[in-house]
């Protein structure tokens, strides 16, 4: 069978994803300006370390391979250790992201300590300088605190998670300095315009000449990872590494901390809800749910059908299109032959969707001084 | 089928499915994700997936596909099974 039809095979869907996106909580010590999830303020209605751990077996039972954990910052649960723990017991393997103000030297040696656990640390910036613009003040030093002491835990090659952003982007060799410093493995993103992203999307994403260097640099860097992130880029010619293809509501999903099923990690909008894993289980909406379904119909290519590179991009990503107002016949925002760009120009006008639900923290009319 | 492939394959030895991989049925034949290496492969056939949960019962992988595969297409599951030893799919043993 050729490789095309596995994708055409995927695009239809799985039986079970291959992983999904779980966020523990909204709740975070970080306001990153970027957040996906606009994380901040912990939701009273979260779900219940006895519900998670019920969520749990139905993902082990549907044999999903790895859940990858977020947030918020998932460390700030107090469940945290007794949740991933039940997951890896199961073979459930377990990825999680953390901003790693959490991981000091003990918690660095019961990571150490359990198998099938793959860790994130996020940093957006190769200096305290840059990073701590998006991420907040302290932040880089913490985050660089928590790969110290990974390391001296001997926890062996986490990663080094980073978004490209337009000041990140200028900074690839030097994330993979660092990842040579510590033994771990760089795994870059894309900046979506989802939640918080949407507010700075249009200063902090990468320019056209920006994403055409990202991309050289990538096919040079086999073992970069990128989740996948990149696929609009591959139109420029070869396929970057992966499956180069959407997996929304097909191979993907995302579970947030109440329990709500969106079809992947970065879009948290009412449009793009399947259902609520306490309504009859995660696996019901996984089958049953009428937008999963419509994500597995054959996408209308739209403006894009006459494209001579539509087979390698599939038209970009459906978040990045949502959030900035673009339709889904639309070019990605970050087409790289800057389809995208003339249409964002000509709908400027156009309202864009509000991210929902907001649990940014609010701030304080009065700021406290040290 | 890379070098590499070539060298870690030996089919007269003992070959089975490696403990650190999960094996999904899919309508196409199957995904096996590796927990170490965190990679994804595919197999893309019922007669692979069955041969690969059965090797552990046979004394060698030659045995194996001698005795679930017909003769005109043995050569062809060597190589696939040479390729999931690669990717470290199966193991020795």
């Amino acid at each position: 069978m050729k490789a095309d039809s596995l994708r055409n095979r995927f695009e239809r869907g799985l039986s079970s994803p291959i992983c999904l996106t779980w966020e523990l909580t909204y709740a975070c010590n970080l306001a990153c300006t970027h957040c996906l999830s606009s994380s901040g303020r912990r939701d009273p209605r979260e779900l219940s370390t006895n519900e998670a751990k019920a969520l749990i077996d139905e993902i082990a039972a549907m044999q999903i391979f790895y859940i990858n954990i977020g947030g918020g910052e998932p460390m700030i649960r107090r469940d945290f250790f007794e949740l991933i723990e039940h997951a890896v017991n199961q073979k459930v393997g377990v990825k999680f992201s953390t901003n790693g103000t959490r991981i000091d030297r003990e918690a660095a040696t019961r990571l150490a300590g359990i198998d099938y656990l793959d860790i994130q640390i996020s940093i957006d910036g190769a200096d305290a300088l840059t990073n701590d613009r998006v991420r907040g003040a302290g932040s880089y030093d913490q985050a660089r605190r928590a790969m110290d002491n990974l390391k001296a835990a001997e926890f062996g090659p986490f990663k080094i998670s980073v978004v490209m952003t337009r000041d990140s982007i200028e900074q690839l060799d030097r994330f993979e300095e660092l990842a040579v410093h510590y033994g771990a493995q760089l795994r870059l993103t894309r900046l979506r315009p989802s939640g918080r992203g949407a507010e700075v999307w249009e200063q902090l994403h990468p320019t056209l000449s920006q994403n055409r260097r990202l991309y050289q640099w990538l096919l040079e860097r086999p073992n970069v990872l990128t989740g996948d992130s990149f696929f609009h880029l591959s139109a420029l010619g070869s396929p970057l590494e992966g499956l180069n293809l959407c997996g929304a509501g097909r191979v993907v999903c995302l579970i947030d901390p109440v329990g709500e099923v969106y079809a992947c990690p970065f879009v948290i909008h009412e449009e793009f809800r399947a259902g609520n894993v306490r309504d009859g289980g995660f696996g019901t909406v996984w089958t049953s749910s009428e937008l999963f379904r419509s994500l597995r119909e054959p996408g209308n290519p739209g403006a894009c059908a006459s494209c001579g590179s539509f087979d390698a991009c599939r038209g970009g990503c459906m978040a990045a299109k949502f959030f900035t107002g673009l339709e889904m016949s639309d070019p990605d925002p970050e087409c790289v032959f800057g389809h995208g760009e003339t249409v964002l120009a000509a709908k400027r006008l156009l309202i864009r969707p509000t991210p929902s639900p907001d649990h940014s923290r609010r701030i304080p009319l009065v700021q406290k001084t040290r | 089928m890379s070098l590499a492939a070539v060298d870690v394959f030996d089919g007269s030895a003992p070959w089975r499915l490696s403990e650190r991989v999960s094996l999904r049925d899919e309508s196409f034949g199957a995904l096996a994700y590796h927990h170490g290496t965190r990679r994804l492969v595919f197999l893309k056939s019922r007669e692979l997936v069955d041969l690969v949960r059965s090797l552990d019962a046979f004394e060698s992988a030659d045995v194996a596909v001698a005795s679930m595969i017909s003769p005109a297409l043995r050569a062809h599951y060597v190589t696939a099974l040479s390729s999931l030893a690669a990717s470290e799919i199966i193991c020795e043993g």
